[in-house]
C-alpha cells in the first residue's frame, strides 16, 4: 500500500468480472471509513505529539501504529479474561466422581470410624458437598414457608442461601485455620469436603422435622443423627491430629458449631419465632393468636414476656 | 469472497419463528437438535421476565417484603442455570455454555404455564381445593420441565454420570416450583 494510502483505491486490483464488484466497493468504502475513524481516534489521542511532527503522512503512519497497539493491548486483555474462564479446569479434578461413590460417601458420613491411630483418608471431592448445601437451601426454604416465617430485612431466598453457604465456607475456613494452629494434617479442600458431607445429617433431620412437628422427635434426631455425623467428623480429625490439647480444641469447636447450627436451623425457622417477631413489633399489634401445637402454653408465655422485656430495655 | 457488512435489525421475524419452534420442541421433547444447535437466549429472557412479573404482588401481611422480588427471581433463575451449566461441564459434558443455558431457560416454559394456571385458579378462590389443584398442576409441570431438560442435557454426558447431572436440574426446578406454589396474592 502506498504511504498514507487510506484514501487511494487501488484500481488495478478491481476485477470487473468478479460479479460482486459492487460489494467489493462497498466493503472498501467501509474499510476506508473504519480506518479514518481509527486514525481520527488515534489522532485525537496523540494531538500533543502531532504538534511537533507536523507532517501529515507521518501522522498517518503513527496513527496506524497507535491503532495497532490499541488492538494488541485489547486482544491481550481479552485473552487474559478468557484464560480466567478456562481456569474452571482447575476445579475439574474435584468433580471427578461416580454416582456410586457419592452414595457410598453419603452413607459413610453417618458412620463414625473406630480406628483413630492412623490418619483416615478423606476424599477431596466437591460435588457431593456442593449438592448437599443446595439441598439444605431447598429444605430450609420449604421449612421457612411452612412455618410462615416473615423476614423483615432481606428476602427468604437470600437468607437461606446466605446461611447455608456462609456456614459451609465460613466454618470450614475457621476449622482449617484452627487445624493449622493445632498442626493437624488436613487441606482446605478436604475440610470443605468433610464438613459438606457432615451436612447430610442436617438435611435428613430438617427434612423430617420440618414436616412432622414434634419437639421430642427433633431432639432425638438432633442427638442421634446430628451426633453421628459430628462423631464421624471428629473421629477423622482426631486421627489426623497429635496431642491431647490440640485434639480437644479442634474437635470441641467443630462439635459445638455443628450441633449448634442444627439447633439454630430448627428453631430460627420454626413457628415459635413468629410469636417473638410479632411481639417485638409493638403494643399496637394484635396478640399472637396461633399457638404452635407442640409448645406448651407456659413456655410460649415465658418467651413472649422475655421478648417484651428485652424490647423494653433496648 | 468477502461479503459486504450488512446492518440488520436486532430481532427479526425469522428469529421469532425460531423462538416459536423451540417452544414447541420443549412442549414435545423429542431428540431434536434445533434447541442445541442454534441456541438463542430470547426465549429464556421472555420466560424469565414473564415469570418474575407474574410472581409480583404476592405477600403475607407485611408491607415491605412479601413474595420474591423481581430481581430475586431473575437472579435465581440465571444463577441457578449458570451453576448447573458449570457443574455439567466440570463433570465432563460436551455441551457448550450457552447451549446449556438455552436449554435450561426454554424448559422453564411449562412452569410459566403452571404459574398462569395458578393465578387463574387463585382468582376463583384460595381454599383447600384450589391448593390441591395448584399442587397437582405445579407438580405435573415440574416433572415435565425436568424431563424435557434431561432429555436434552443428559445425552451430552458420559452414560454413567447422568444421575449426577440430573439431580441439580431437579433441585433447580424444584425451587422454582416452590416459588410458584407458595405464591399468594394480596
Amino acid at each position: 500500500m502506498q504511504g498514507g494510502g487510506s484514501a487511494v483505491i487501488d484500481m488495478e486490483n478491481m476485477d470487473d468480472t468478479s460479479g460482486s464488484s459492487f460489494e467489493d466497493m462497498g466493503e472498501m468504502h467501509q474499510r476506508m471509513k473504519e480506518e479514518e475513524e481509527e486514525e481520527g481516534e488515534a489522532g485525537a489521542a496523540e494531538e500533543e505529539d502531532g504538534e511537533f511532527l507536523g507532517v501529515k503522512g507521518l501522522r498517518g503512519q503513527l496513527g496506524r501504529q497507535v491503532a495497532d497497539q490499541v488492538w494488541q493491548v485489547g486482544k491481550r486483555q481479552a485473552s487474559k479474561a478468557f484464560s480466567l474462564y478456562a481456569n474452571i479446569d482447575i476445579l475439574r479434578p474435584y468433580f471427578d466422581v461416580e454416582p456410586v461413590q457419592v452414595r457410598a460417601r453419603l452413607l459413610e458420613s453417618m458412620i463414625p470410624v473406630k480406628m483413630i491411630s492412623f490418619p483416615q483418608k478423606i476424599a477431596g471431592e466437591l460435588y457431593g458437598p456442593l449438592m448437599l448445601v443446595f439441598t439444605l437451601v431447598a429444605i430450609l426454604l420449604h421449612g421457612m414457608k411452612t412455618s410462615d416465617t416473615i423476614i423483615r430485612e432481606g428476602t427468604l431466598m437470600g437468607t437461606a442461601i446466605g446461611t447455608c453457604f456462609g456456614y459451609w465456607l465460613g466454618v470450614s475456613s475457621f476449622i482449617y485455620f484452627l487445624a493449622y494452629l493445632c498442626n493437624a494434617q488436613i487441606t482446605m479442600v478436604q475440610m470443605l469436603s468433610l464438613l459438606g458431607y457432615g451436612l447430610f445429617g442436617h438435611c435428613i433431620t430438617l427434612f423430617v422435622t420440618y414436616n412432622i412437628h414434634f419437639h421430642s422427635l427433633f431432639y432425638i434426631f438432633w442427638l442421634v443423627v446430628g451426633g453421628l455425623s459430628t462423631l464421624r467428623m471428629v473421629a477423622v480429625l482426631v486421627s489426623r491430629t497429635v496431642g491431647h490439647t490440640q485434639r480437644l480444641i479442634l474437635c470441641g469447636t467443630l462439635a459445638a458449631l455443628h450441633m449448634l447450627f442444627l439447633l439454630y436451623l430448627h428453631f430460627a425457622y420454626h413457628k415459635v419465632v413468629e410469636g417473638i417477631l410479632d411481639t417485638l413489633e409493638g403494643p399496637n399489634m394484635p396478640p399472637f393468636q396461633r399457638v404452635a401445637r407442640d409448645i406448651p402454653v407456659v413456655s410460649n408465655a415465658i418467651l413472649n414476656t422475655t421478648a417484651k422485656a428485652v424490647a423494653l430495655t433496648l | 469472497m468477502k461479503r459486504q457488512i450488512k446492518v440488520t435489525s436486532l430481532f427479526q421475524m425469522r428469529d421469532l419463528k425460531a423462538v416459536g419452534k423451540k417452544f414447541v420442541h420443549v412442549m414435545y421433547p423429542k431428540k431434536s437438535s434445533a434447541l442445541l444447535r442454534d441456541w438463542d437466549l430470547w426465549g429464556p429472557l421472555v420466560l424469565c421476565v414473564s415469570l418474575a412479573l407474574m410472581l409480583q404482588g404476592g405477600s403475607a401481611d407485611s408491607k415491605e417484603d412479601g413474595g420474591p422480588q423481581f430481581a430475586e427471581v431473575f437472579v435465581i433463575i440465571w444463577f441457578g442455570a449458570v451453576v448447573i451449566t458449570l457443574n455439567s461441564k466440570l463433570l465432563g459434558g460436551t455441551i457448550s455454555f450457552f447451549q446449556s443455558l438455552c436449554v435450561l431457560g426454554y424448559c422453564v416454559l411449562p412452569l410459566t404455564v403452571a404459574m398462569l394456571v395458578c393465578r387463574l385458579v387463585l382468582l376463583a378462590g384460595s381454599g383447600t381445593i384450589s391448593f390441591i389443584v395448584r399442587l397437582i398442576v405445579v407438580m405435573a409441570m415440574f416433572g415435565w420441565s425436568t424431563l424435557a431438560s434431561t432429555a436434552f442435557l443428559a445425552d451430552s454426558q458420559p452414560p454413567n454420570r447422568k444421575a449426577l447431572v440430573v439431580y441439580p436440574i431437579f433441585l433447580f426446578y424444584f425451587v422454582i416450583s416452590w416459588m410458584i406454589l407458595t405464591f399468594t396474592p394480596q
